[in-house]
């Protein structure tokens, strides 16, 4: 006997009646767009959608009655609210792409801005310095919090203590902390409490209390994945816990610690806010990220947009198109890096 | 000569490089309550003053001025307005989400063909990976223009509704425009969260449904949504988290102004978040008290809404998700 494992399957007849429908829809829309008061993209769309769930719609009560309309106004709902997630992120990949590239030049990898006013014309000044705080900051607060974050996550995984369910609650708590207070507490400890500088370990620290949480959720789900036989194997053979953690589970999980550490540093290389209260900006290349203020591709594009003239507008979208193509670079490695796990 | 290895105690404490690496992994286990309690701790300490000056006062007042102490003008500081405005962003942003972010883990789950679910999967958990200031910066160019085109129209046709009342006909940079920023950014949120609980609905309570001559969408109105309410629910307030404790996005898109607006399409309003970074360049030593507090109370609310949302779920795990 065959039980079906996914019922919700269309049916080949289904799929070509909705095929059919679909792309007569496409066909006759444009044609009402023209006999109508109706015009433009926007008059397609409507027809288009009218079209489409009034002929399902038909077709569907001359098949199956009256009953299924909901059936078929659902079906339509919930195709809009697909395109509706898809419309916005193909805008904004479409939007940051065209107007970050004309003001992308190489010197845009070559230069500061310490030598050039924001409004000054593409073929000088750069984001280097911000380039390179970013990945300073990001090198620094994944030093302080990926060694944390794999701890909390072995605690869950390997230690299985008696506080599991009080730590992975509080590791919930803190994915909720907003990034402004984050920033807002590293500046109240560091830069009101000590006295020191804005400075690009005062961000890092900002950003690692962000990063916690993706590094030890997504490592926990990883070391979960490693099989109870080798970890029983490496008992049986004399070792203790923490040689069998440290010989055999964690070097089994190397690829998927690493996802967890990738998607934490692209969790936290977009962040701004808290880098405003604790890197504050610069326009030169700073090196040493512990004592002055630094610069980082969020903040280079955030400061340039409020200066609301033209040229820095442009420059804006330059740095948005580069942290963009880094942050969409580490996700997809990522990605593919886990999916050769499997 | 004999086989027989010596008699030896066996014992099943842990050795002592075990207790050292036991030791190790707690306490790094523990560093998030470690961090969220400093958290609390530096910030109430730094707001204390202010507190003690305003008490209550602090988050119902709706005035934020931080005085002039050599020409004698007392300190006024509430961030009342600021509140309501966090609030109202983050409904629009959640009423507009919601349904849209529930529609499409439905169409990833019950609707795509399967080729199209893995990359489809992908572009929506991309989106949760765009950083704000982006988001942001496309609000406000590019969402705009439109934006303002649908206030109008509500405005002209639902102004009877208090909320789509303006007082001046100024629709740019208004709370709607920042609502809908909110709600793009956290609609992946609530996606991710809503497909894992309908990739989790037993498959012989679908198949009991459609064995009865249930419809696809009877199906999933029967059998899905009641499966899936607690995950659905859980999801909405960790978006209403996320919403409430945006800052870039907000301050790039809003027109702060520190007034409680109810009039949405109006251009006006501010979050907490928000006034914490307009605020945070010229601020003295007193009102930077008053921000701290300000983020003090950001911070409790967040709290709050996560620690709901862990415990929709855990009262749904243990009934089944009856």
């Amino acid at each position: 006997m065959v039980t079906p494992q996914k019922p919700w399957k269309l049916s080949k007849q289904q799929f070509s009646i909705n095929a059919s429908i679909l792309i007569g829809s496409l066909a006759l829309s444009p044609v009402l767009v023209n006999f109508t008061p109706l015009s433009g993209k926007l008059g397609f769309i409507f027809f288009f959608i009218l079209l489409s769930t009034i002929s399902s719609t038909v077709v569907a009560i001359s098949r199956f009655g009256v009953r299924t309309i909901s059936n078929s106004l659902a079906t339509t709902f919930i195709y809009l609210a697909t395109a509706l997630v898809l419309l916005p992120l193909i805008s904004i990949l479409y939007t940051v792409i065209s107007r970050g590239l004309p003001a992308l030049r190489l010197n845009t990898f070559t230069q500061d801005m310490s030598q050039t006013q924001p409004d000054a014309p593409f073929t000088e000044g750069g984001a280097l310095h911000a380039i390179i705080g970013t990945i300073e900051l990001v090198i620094i607060a994944g030093i302080i919090c990926v060694p944390i974050g794999i701890l909390t996550a072995l605690y869950l995984t390997e230690v299985k203590g008696r506080f599991s369910k009080l730590v992975r609650f509080l590791v919930q708590a803190m994915s909720g902390v907003p990034s402004i207070v984050a920033g807002l507490f590293i500046y109240s400890v560091i830069i009101v409490g000590l006295g020191s500088h804005y400075s690009g370990v005062a961000g890092a620290l900002a950003l690692s209390i962000l990063m916690l949480p993706t590094v030890a959720r997504t490592s926990e789900e990883v070391l979960k994945l490693i099989p109870n036989d080798l970890r029983e194997a490496g008992v049986a053979l004399g070792g203790t816990q923490w040689r069998t953690v440290a010989r055999i589970v964690l070097p089994t999980a190397r690829g998927g610690l690493m996802t967890a550490v990738i998607l934490g540093v692209a969790r936290v290389a977009g962040e701004t806010a808290p880098l405003l209260l604790t890197i504050l900006g610069s326009t030169a290349i700073h090196i040493n990220p512990t004592d002055a203020p630094m610069n980082a591709l969020p903040l280079y594009t955030f400061n340039l947009m409020r200066t609301g003239l033209e040229i820095a507008v442009s420059r804006a979208w330059a740095g948005a198109l580069v942290l963009l193509f880094l942050v969409l670079a580490l996700f997809i490695f990522a990605r593919l890096l886990s999916g050769k796990q499997k | 000569m004999s086989l027989t290895p010596k008699h030896r105690e066996l014992s099943t404490t842990p050795r002592f490089s075990d207790r050292v690496f036991r030791l190790v992994v707690t306490i790094g286990a523990f560093t998030s309550l470690i961090v969220l309690g400093l958290i609390a701790l530096f910030l109430a300490n730094r707001s204390f003053g202010v507190f003690q000056d305003f008490g209550f006062k602090f988050v119902t007042g709706f005035e934020w001025n931080p005085g002039d102490p050599d020409a004698g003008i007392p300190a006024q500081l509430g961030i009342g307005a600021m509140l309501i405005g966090t609030l109202i962003i983050a409904a629009i942003g959640l009423i507009l989400a919601l349904p849209i972010a529930v529609g499409t883990a439905l169409f990833l789950t019950y609707y795509a063909p399967s080729w199209l679910k893995r990359p489809l999967t992908i572009m929506v958990d991309l989106m949760a990976a765009i950083p704000s200031v982006i988001y942001g910066l496309w609000g406000f160019f590019v969402l705009m223009p439109h934006a303002v085109y649908w206030a109008k129209l509500l405005h002209k046709y639902l102004n009877w509704i208090p909320f789509f009342d303006v007082q001046a006909k100024v629709f740019e940079r208004s709370p709607f425009i920042a609502g809908i920023v909110i709600g793009i950014m956290i609609i992946p949120i609530i996606t991710a969260i809503t497909r894992e609980v309908f990739s989790q609905v037993p498959l012989d309570r679908i198949q009991a449904a459609y064995a009865l001559g249930a419809t696809k969408w009877t199906m999933i109105r029967t059998v899905v949504l009641p499966y899936g309410s607690s995950g659905i629910a859980s999801g909405a307030m960790l978006g209403l988290g996320r919403a409430m404790g945006e800052t870039v996005a907000v301050y790039l898109v809003l027109n702060i102004y520190f007034i409680p607006n109810f009039q949405v399409l109006f251009s006006a309003g501010g979050n907490v978040a928000s006034l914490i970074v307009s605020k945070f360049g010229e601020a003295g030593e007193y009102e930077l008290q008053g921000l701290m507090a300000a983020g003090l109370v950001l911070f409790a609310i967040t709290l709050l809404v996560n620690f709901l949302s862990t415990f929709i779920v855990k009262r749904a795990s243990r009934t089944g998700g009856q």
